[in-house]
């Protein structure tokens, strides 16, 4: 070991130390005084109890396979919206002017209306125009509010991408004889789209937690069931349940997104 | 005939004129070095005989056909000229013989087991047989911009431009470059250089020519010019790059 | 004579006002002294309070919220009402009301949590079908192949999964309203609600529909009955019971109920 070596494994061993210290002082102190508050066991019972987790978190588990299935059909249809919106608003040609309109006008009109606004008024309205079953399921327009919502901030963010491909890509590509289309579809968009992976993962993330919006018109995922038995247990507790259930989906998607978010900043410098 | 011919050409940014009148003719096979300070107007000029940049004014003749004509479509002429760039702009996602195979398969339609052999015969040719495989990032700054060559040269370009390839080069890769437009040379490939290189302008061009403010002052070979110049302002630039 | 007169002058005055300091009921037991802070949903609905104004005190739980404050010694402008959504009315911590009354079903599970006075109402649970399945049998055979709608937040939920067991997962709403729009768009055939709800969303929110059967109240183990909800541990609960026993024994709640509540006599029981 290097003198430097030994200096270094000397200071880290110290910031851990103290590190460690002052954490088990925060959590000693919240595990010692959150208690000794007046309203403690009263919050204990309605949101920490262990009678009621226990009971409810196996069906919360059961509902939140609805939560999945919304997201695995929505994520890749949001996926492919978004690209076509992004490109739609990126076209140059005068043909597609149109297609540019409605690109700016569907990304405008949907980041600026509340999800869940979106969720009731595709979710029922839509149906209620006299669609036959099973085409009028609110499995299928509550699906296709979120995705319509979320493919508008997805299209932006890989407009970003694009714009983040430098000038001097599409010159190279063009002074080979490539058209404008094949520039797109074989130098810019595969950088862009690797641009902003980390972004989009965030908006998974997102999503994964707005598929509960879909509760509201009628499928029993897992923030609706959750909220029956909390009616009929008169206890917050199985919300927790329903949170800690999306917390060990979400945390380890967000640390991912992170991870890829800081191996980005590094590869750029 | 030549086999490029310039008659006028002006390109405008704004009010900014940055090629005023350009007249300029390349023969078969031979090796034209612009040389001039930066801003004099030569990678513009470079970028507007492949239609990267529209011309305002002129004529561009490539085979006695006016490519610079409006509304043309750029796209075949482009398939026609080569041109490599300082900054190398390989693509990153792709693999240096997927660089090199891209525009062959999408321009001229050809696959990839008809494109291979050609293609990794340019590499070997080209000292980059082991390279192919590797992405930009995984090589050295000369072999980057060896592999643009390469890609440039898949196309089976008429004509070759190259904007100052060396420049962003280190000292010791410079050499490697410059070996492979000798070689093109030899190989009798037209080539128009923009160059901050004197040394080799010197020995390798059949001609060379000096812009300053967006006009050619004054051409000639290069014996001729380096060691004779007409003009004060081709003695003054030279003073100062030769220094 | 004159003394008989001031004794019952003053007895009458320790009724009204004085009365609470000299151990009434209620005295101090309430949020605000000499006053009985009551909550319902928002918006209240038809017919438990009427034009969402229980102030007016119209409206079956408008009317019995009245009744077990006069029954308690309030007058009526001593009655406060405030707003409650079900969530608030669960949460640990200090109240805003002294008594919640909009439609909680009393169960063990919930009187864990708050207290609920003795029940003022037993409350059938009744199917009200969209206006495509009106002519459906009221039989729990033909019931299971409907595609089910409830409120999330009530009894009817374990109801249709032990009762009627329908052959798809029902679909749960936070609202009548949104109910009434899932029945709209056909997204759902038939809900569960209690009956004076189902008559009144059938009578007057969704055109076409009906109600088409009833399950006998005491048919079943655990019958539906509402009660005023309070805080865990809350004195002022034996009044109320007290108030709502006496109601009852001099039949003002039953007459109540036949006021403000439709004859529900004409929907045909559903046997299970």
């Amino acid at each position: 070991m290097t003198r430097r070596a030994r200096y270094e494994a000397q200071q880290r061993k110290r910031s851990l130390m103290i590190a460690a210290t002052s954490t088990l002082a925060v959590v000693a102190c919240i595990v010692i005084f959150v208690p000794m508050t007046p309203g403690w066991e009263k919050v204990q019972r309605s949101f920490f109890n262990g009678a009621v987790l226990a009971d409810t978190f196996p069906k919360l588990l059961d509902a939140f396979k609805i939560n999945l299935m919304i997201f695995s059909w929505s994520a890749p249809a949001i996926a492919i919206l978004g690209l076509l919106i992004a490109l739609a608003r990126d076209a140059k040609s005068p043909a597609l002017f149109p297609l540019r309109i409605f690109g700016a006008t569907f990304t405008d009109v949907f980041r600026g209306v509340p999800v869940i606004l979106t969720v009731y008024l595709i979710g029922f309205g839509i149906p209620g125009l006299g669609l036959p079953r099973p085409w009028n399921s609110p499995y299928i327009w509550g699906s296709l509010a979120l995705i319509l919502t979320y493919s508008a901030y997805v299209a932006e963010i890989f407009r970003s991408g694009i714009d983040s491909v430098h000038q001097s890509q599409r010159s190279a590509a063009l002074s080979l004889g490539l058209s404008e289309r094949q520039v797109m579809r074989d130098v810019v968009l595969p950088q862009a789209i690797r641009n902003v992976v980390p972004s989009q993962m965030n908006m998974l993330i997102a999503l994964q937690k707005d598929v509960s919006l879909l509760s509201f018109i009628g499928p029993v995922e897992i923030f609706r069931q959750a909220g029956v038995f909390k009616s009929l247990t008169a206890n917050f507790t199985p919300y927790v349940g329903a949170a800690i259930i999306f917390l060990i989906v979400t945390i380890p998607a967000t640390r991912y997104a992170d991870y890829l978010m800081a191996k980005q900043m590094r590869d750029r410098s | 005939m030549a086999k490029l011919s310039l008659r006028g050409v002006v390109k405008q940014f704004g009010a900014n004129t940055v090629c005023d009148g350009i007249d300029l003719d390349v023969d078969e096979g031979e090796m034209v070095c612009l040389i001039g300070a930066s801003g004099a107007g030569k990678s513009t000029l470079l970028r507007c005989i492949n239609l990267l940049e529209a011309v305002e004014d002129g004529e561009i003749f490539l085979d006695g056909e006016d490519i610079a004509e409006p509304g043309l479509n750029p796209q075949a002429v482009r398939a026609r000229i080569g041109m490599v760039f300082q900054s190398f702009n390989l693509f990153p996602h792709m693999t240096a013989l997927e660089n090199a195979m891209l525009a062959p398969r999408r321009v001229h339609g050809r696959s990839k087991a008809d494109l291979v052999d050609e293609v990794e015969d340019l590499f070997k040719r080209f000292g980059l047989a082991d390279r192919m495989q590797n992405y930009p990032d995984q090589l050295s700054g000369g072999q980057q911009q060896r592999v643009a060559i390469i890609r440039a040269l898949a196309m089976r370009p008429e004509v070759m431009l190259f904007d100052e390839i060396t420049s962003a080069l280190d000292p010791q890769l410079v050499g490697e470059v410059l070996d492979v437009l000798l070689m093109l040379k030899q190989q009798g490939m037209t080539m128009v250089l923009a160059t901050h290189e004197m040394g080799f302008a010197r020995h390798a061009a059949d001609k060379v020519c000096f812009l300053k403010d967006g006009k050619i002052i004054e051409e000639g070979p290069p014996e001729a010019l380096f060691d004779a110049p007409e003009r004060e302002e081709t003695k003054a630039f030279l003073a100062r790059a030769l220094k | 004579m004159a003394k008989t007169l001031s004794l019952a002058a003053m007895t009458l005055a320790l009724t009204t006002s004085a009365a609470f300091a000299a151990g009434h009921c209620a005295a101090d037991k309430t949020l605000t002294e000499g006053k009985l802070t009551i909550a319902t949903g928002n918006p209240a609905y038809y017919p438990w309070v009427l034009d969402d104004a229980p102030e007016s005190g119209e409206g079956f739980e408008a009317a019995v919220a009245y009744a077990v404050a006069g029954e308690m010694g309030f007058a009526a402008e001593d009655v406060v009402w405030v707003r409650s959504s079900f969530d608030e009315a669960i949460q640990p911590g200090a109240k805003n009301f002294d008594v919640n009354i909009q439609q909680y079903s009393i169960s063990a599970a919930r009187d864990e949590i708050v207290d609920f006075s003795m029940p003022y109402y037993t409350a059938p649970m009744a199917v009200l079908v969209s206006p495509n399945a009106t002519d459906t049998e009221p039989t729990l055979d033909a019931l299971r192949d409907l595609k089910w709608g409830a409120m999330g937040s009530t009894t009817a939920v374990p109801k249709l999964a032990n009762v009627i067991q329908p052959t798809s997962d029902p679909l749960l709403y936070g609202d009548n309203a949104d109910v009434n729009a899932a029945m709209s768009a056909n997204q759902i055939d038939a809900a569960l609600f209690d009956l004076p709800t189902a008559l009144f969303l059938s009578a007057v929110m969704i055109e076409g529909s009906k109600v088409i059967g009833q399950f006998a109240p005491d048919a079943s183990d655990n019958p539906d009955q509402f009660g005023m909800l309070m805080e865990e541990g809350n004195p002022l609960k034996s009044c109320v019971d007290d108030a709502l026993v006496a109601l009852t024994e001099s039949g003002e709640l039953a007459a109540i109920e036949a006021t403000w509540l439709q004859d529900t006599t004409g929907v045909p029981l559903i046997d299970f």
